[in-house]
């Protein structure tokens, strides 16, 4: 058969913003060849971090990886308010537009929300429950490393081959051959697809992590409510990333091989897609929001220092939201003129969905009531949060009221609704959690200063960005437009939200500033515990040693480092003399790496449907694995010796 | 601390001119000129006001709970660090969002119930098939045997049956002021029913992202007095300009183009376009014009 | 001397307990195969009658064919439990000779397949034909696909096992592979019912 792309598809020519891209990547790579190789790092690149299975740098890495997507995002929402600043404007090309809001959508979702979570599940979670590790380490790394290529296959679209432009939804026959005719969608299929098994490994590790090893004395409903997010988040990762997985292969067969799934011929449904895409997507909601609002929970127990109130309820209402979130997918979709019936389950069932959404809200107010608030910067977030987040979720139960959808449906009121919840919900809990764990990952606190400059003008730039798109919705425009004129008076709207875009832009130049700054200058976290924390992540020096626990301690009840701490203070804390033993700890693999390098040839070889290349990279994968298989010196033990020069190196300081 | 109170005030100075410039616009969702756009304007007004009952006092709750409860030195506040549950104010929590939902849940089946249905049942209504194409949208009145493209003419004070499908990407059927909107999709025949109290002309639009030419599939949407369609409608007949199948296909290519208007169409155009893409729910096509694909031969 | 033992016995707890962790978590892989399989299965309910102007499934199934393609799988089900209890025994040799013929009957249903469906083709029923075909290949080949990666893992295992006989690293594979292949069993009987018998009534 003769190959369907060729050479000729692969750059881009023509456009002056893709060129620059062009050039700046190729400068960009230059430079940080010259820096690893002037300063020899290379080593140290390939034997700390890109083989390493230790859960704290792999977290680390979600967070720079993260923070990364989250610019080039940016990037793409700031050319898109430029565009829509004024009617008009032609700024873009409405292809241009179509694909940076496909890109924006899928990276802000994908390759954004996703990492953050992971980065925080894999900084906290072992340490929060007393583990030395995850379940599965090496599985761990794969984890990250497919993340990593696939978002890096996304981000190659821009410059090789042309972006995917059907929106982040795909829906066919928009994203179907017929219409779509080059190597874009491929990669926006592949790139999920292999994300997508990294995520699904993410899933299964946390669940038996949190299920299997938590230290001794700790029961399910002794955890931290961070935990208990993740355990939810987890349940929801692994029932729902399997659709997403045949969703996007059954549109790459579509795509690739002539079949009619989703075609508009041949008896294929494109309605089906609509449907197995939210059945994934609409738990993927609630697995990027879970661990916020375990975040949340956290900080406001700390900064109020007081215990959580209705902890129970608190549990209950997420495991209530993991279980409904499977039952709401429809109203993605109650225009698609289902029966009468049908949509008013789905209503109602998203109404019901909010229920413990909103009995959550109050317990974070009673958990502040009668405490001692400290407006620290994590705890900002988490007030900033909560009128954000009821306002963002009243707007979602508006949405829900399907006759009243059909007029909120593809208009700005959904996009300001999707906003609010995911920017007020999942983006300013991971920034509480970053800033409150920052001390643990690094050693150092950030900046208040320049992260209350960032936190106002995130706010600022927030409010000013989508209150107004909330109007434009009732003003009759629709989302994905590229243009549109002056009859409508749309005009002083759209040029009050892109201003707000512009302020959000110019918060995270401060967040950036933020974290260059403290790296120098911030202040140094000695004690292992700055803010005076209630769970076990705050017993240990900061950053924790590779294994975490030199000798795995005994809890008994909830916010186990509180209690300790109050029974030092009391003088009736007897510190059990336990000795130390060797730890067993898995070894450094590049396997990981390389496997994911494999998956990335294959990716890339069958978006250009070039055959054989898309061959080689999956037999790399299958070589990968059996190597791995045959493999039987995995572990190893860290001697007591060093057990003891690590710790006393640590507390020595103090 | 200086500077939260510095941008606190920039905060409210920056809300005011959006209020006030809000206004300059046109809240068309909100001004509708048909009963299904009014119950769904009711509808929109009814949630709000539920919804406001929990969300003002949470943000009233907030401020007052992060002054009240500082962490300063000279707060004399109660602080009780241990205070974890208590089961009365729990049940509040969990009671009302569950009163407030079962409110809501009744008027929303009612709606959806009613909304499949003919606003109005003394006056007959009038059909229009809607087909989406990249990127215009072409209107066929199966009873006049006229067509339109990029513009549709419906009679006041009359229920309008739009029977919408796709012969393109699935796109969405949106009038803000007659109520709202519902996908065209490829093979598929779907039923909204929509009617204008008021003569004038209304703001149309797909709403569902088709690719390049979207943004500009906006339409024209001209209820008139019954007298005056009549007069319109025999216009479009006099006018001799028929639409054929090399029209059709042509229209089919995606492009940009004006307004057009047809005094007929191919018989059975939007049966076929239907079938050939799966013809699902094609028993909601009017009687009369209902369209056996084996016709196909004879059709031709 | 005493403190080495103990810490040596204490070593291998960990090793058994690291090692039963795995298989958990093989559990839950297998939960979300079968929502794999769930959603492969609700798509090709779906498109079960969308023959367009393709053949239907009268058309196409060979009931003789398939039944004995079933009888083989089930049969190297049965064989890998048999494999299993003679782990559970400790003998080595038998254990691979079970593995191995498992394996066996295992490629023959995976011949089976590659022949009913390069029969099809070579007829010009492809995936490109009608949603219907693109459902079974689909649904069958993932099932299939599914298969021959468990037959080249319990090569893989084979040669492990032979080399260094049972360690709670060996025994906890032989126990994952067994539960991977008892679950494929377990699917093909709902492909068999679904695809195949409601499709020629």
């Amino acid at each position: 058969m003769e190959p369907k792309f060729k050479i000729s598809h692969f750059f881009i020519h023509g456009d002056p913003l893709i060129l620059g891209a062009d050039v700046s990547i190729g400068i960009a790579t230059v430079m940080i060849i010259f820096v690893l190789t002037y300063f020899k790092k290379w080593k140290w690149l390939w034997k700390e971090w890109l083989t390493t299975v230790d859960h704290k740098k792999i977290g680390i890495m979600y967070v720079i990886a993260a923070l990364l997507m989250l610019f080039r995002g940016g990037v793409d929402a700031l050319l898109m308010r430029t565009q829509l600043a004024l009617p008009n404007l032609k700024v873009l090309l409405s292809e241009h537009y179509n694909e940076i809001f496909t890109t924006h959508g899928t990276i802000m979702i994908l390759f954004m929300a996703m990492p953050l979570i992971f980065a925080m599940m894999n900084i906290v979670i072992p340490l929060q429950i007393g583990a030395r590790d995850v379940a599965y380490p090496f599985l761990n790394a794969i984890s990250f490393w497919l993340f990593f290529f696939g978002a890096m296959l996304l981000n190659l679209s821009f410059v090789i081959g042309g972006s995917p432009n059907a929106g982040w939804v795909g829906y066919p026959p928009l994203s179907e051959l017929q219409f779509n005719p080059g190597p874009g969608e491929n990669f926006y299929v592949l790139a999920i697809q292999i994300s997508g098994i990294g995520s699904l490994a993410t899933g299964i590790n946390f669940l038996v992590t949190i299920l299997k090893m938590r230290t001794k004395g700790m029961r399910l409903m002794d955890m931290p409510l961070f935990t208990w997010s993740v355990l939810a988040t987890s349940i929801l990762i692994i029932a729902a990333f399997p659709v997403i997985t045949v969703t996007m292969l059954l549109l790459f067969l579509d795509r690739f091989a002539g079949a009619h799934f989703f075609t508009m011929t041949h008896g294929g449904d494109p309605m089906m897609y609509i449907n197995l895409f939210w059945i994934w997507g609409h738990p993927e909601v609630y697995i990027v929001i879970l661990p916020a609002f375990g975040i949340f929970s956290e900080v406001t127990s700390v900064f109020s220092k007081k215990v959580t109130f209705g902890y129970t309820s608190m549990v209950v209402s997420m495991m209530l939201i993991s279980f409904y979130a499977y039952f709401t997918w429809v109203h993605h979709f109650f225009t698609m003129g289902a029966g009468a019936g049908v949509n008013t389950f789905f209503a109602v069932s998203t109404m019901i969905i909010a229920i413990p959404t909103g009995v959550k809200v109050f317990n974070w107010l009673l958990t502040m009531y009668q405490g001692r608030i400290r407006l620290t910067e994590p705890m900002l977030w988490t007030i900033a949060f909560i009128p954000c987040f009821a306002i963002g979720g009243a707007t979602g139960v508006m949405l829900s009221i399907a006759p009243a959808d059909y007029q909120y449906h593809n208009s700005y009121f959904l996009i300001a609704h999707f906003h609010q919840v995911l920017i007020g919900g999942t983006v300013f809990g991971m920034f509480a959690g970053l800033t409150y764990w920052w001390p643990k990952m690094f050693g150092f606190k950030l900046n208040e200063t320049l992260g209350r400059w960032a936190f106002w003008l995130w706010n600022i730039g927030f409010y000013a960005c989508f209150m107004p798109q909330y109007a434009l919705g009732f003003m009759g425009m629709t989302r994905r437009i590229y243009t549109y004129g002056w009859d409508m008076g749309w005009a002083p709207l759209n040029l009050i939200s892109s201003i707000g875009a512009v302020i959000m832009g110019i918060a995270f130049l401060f967040q950036v500033w933020e974290i260059a700054y403290s790296v120098k200058y911030g202040e140094r976290d000695t004690t292992g515990d700055p803010w005076d924390g209630h769970t076990l992540e705050w017993s240990l020096p900061s950053p924790a040693p590779k294994y975490n626990f030199a000798v795995l301690p005994e809890v008994h009840g909830r916010d186990a480092w509180w209690k300790t701490k109050e029974a030092k203070e009391r003088g009736d804390y007897e510190e059990k003399k336990q000795e130390l033993e060797p730890i067993h700890y898995p070894k450094n693999s590049g396997i990981p790496f390389i496997l994911s390098v494999f998956f990335f040839i294959a990716g890339f070889g069958f978006t250009f449907e070039w055959v054989w290349m898309g061959a080689l990279g999956l037999l790399g994968v299958a070589i990968c694995l059996i190597v791995r298989s045959f493999q039987y010196d995995t572990d190893y033990y860290i001697s007591v010796d060093e057990i003891k020069e690590t710790e006393a190196a640590l507390r020595g300081e103090v | 601390m200086k500077l939260s109170r510095l941008f606190t005030r920039t905060f409210l100075i920056c809300l005011v001119p959006l209020i006030l410039s809000g206004c300059g616009g046109k809240f068309i969702v909100l001004d509708p000129k048909g009963p299904v756009g009014e119950e769904e304007k009711h509808l929109i007004l009814l949630t709000t006001l539920l919804i406001a009952i929990v969300v003002i006092p949470v943000i009233i709750l907030l401020i007052y709970i992060i002054y009240r409860y500082r962490d300063t030195p000279s707060n004399t506040a109660r602080y009780r660090p241990k205070w974890g549950d208590n089961k009365y104010l729990e049940i509040i929590w969990w009671g009302i969002p569950i009163i407030i939902t079962v409110f809501m849940a009744y008027f929303t089946g009612k709606s959806v119930f009613a909304l499949v249905k003919p606003p109005t049942t003394d006056v007959k209504p009038i059909t229009i098939q809607v087909t989406s194409l990249d990127w215009k949208w072409l209107f066929q009145y199966p009873d006049q045997n006229i067509a339109t493209v990029n513009y549709v003419d419906i009679p006041a004070g009359r229920p309008v049956q739009f029977i919408l499908t796709s012969d393109a990407p699935m796109n969405s059927f949106w009038i803000p002021q007659l109520g709202g909107q519902e996908y065209t999709m490829p093979g598929m025949a779907m039923r909204l029913w929509l009617q204008a109290n008021e003569t004038g002309k209304y703001f149309g639009t797909g709403a569902n992202f088709t690719g390049e030419g979207f943004a500009h599939m906006q339409f024209d949407v001209i209820a008139k007095t019954e007298a005056e369609f009549n007069r319109w409608v025999n216009k479009v007949k006099a006018a001799g300009k028929p639409m054929d199948m090399a029209i059709y296909n042509r229209l089919k290519q995606p492009g940009l183009v004006n307004k057009q208007t047809y005094s007929s169409y191919p018989p059975h155009a939007f049966e076929m376009t239907l079938m050939k893409n799966g013809g699902h729910y094609h028993e909601r096509i009017p009687e009369g014009n209902q369209f056996n694909p084996n016709d196909t031969e004879k059709t031709k | 001397m005493e403190n080495i033992v103990s810490h040596h016995t204490d070593h291998h707890e960990e090793h058994e307990a690291h090692e039963s962790i795995k298989i958990d978590g093989f559990w839950l892989f297998l939960v979300s195969d079968v929502l794999l399989f769930g959603a492969l299965f609700a798509t090709f309910i779906v498109l079960r009658t969308h023959y367009a102007e393709g053949p239907t499934s009268q058309d196409l199934f060979d009931v003789k064919e398939f039944t004995i393609e079933t009888f083989v799988l089930l049969t190297s089900s049965f064989t890998s439990g048999l494999a299993t209890l003679e782990m559970n025994k400790g003998h080595v040799k038998s254990l691979i000779t079970w593995l191995i013929v498992t394996a066996l009957l295992g490629a023959t249903f995976v011949g089976f397949e590659i022949h009913e469906f390069s029969g099809m083709v070579s007829e010009g029923y492809k995936m490109s034909t009608s949603a219907f075909l693109s459902g079974f290949f689909t649904l069958v080949g993932t099932h299939g696909c599914h298969v021959s990666l468990g037959l080249i893992w319990m090569i893989g295992l084979i040669i492990q096992v032979a080399r260094r006989g049972f360690t709670p690293v060996t025994e906890r594979k032989l126990s994952i592979i067994s539960l991977y292949w008892h679950f494929l069993d377990a699917v093909w009987i709902f492909i068999f019912t679904v695809v195949y018998l409601i499709g020629v009534m």
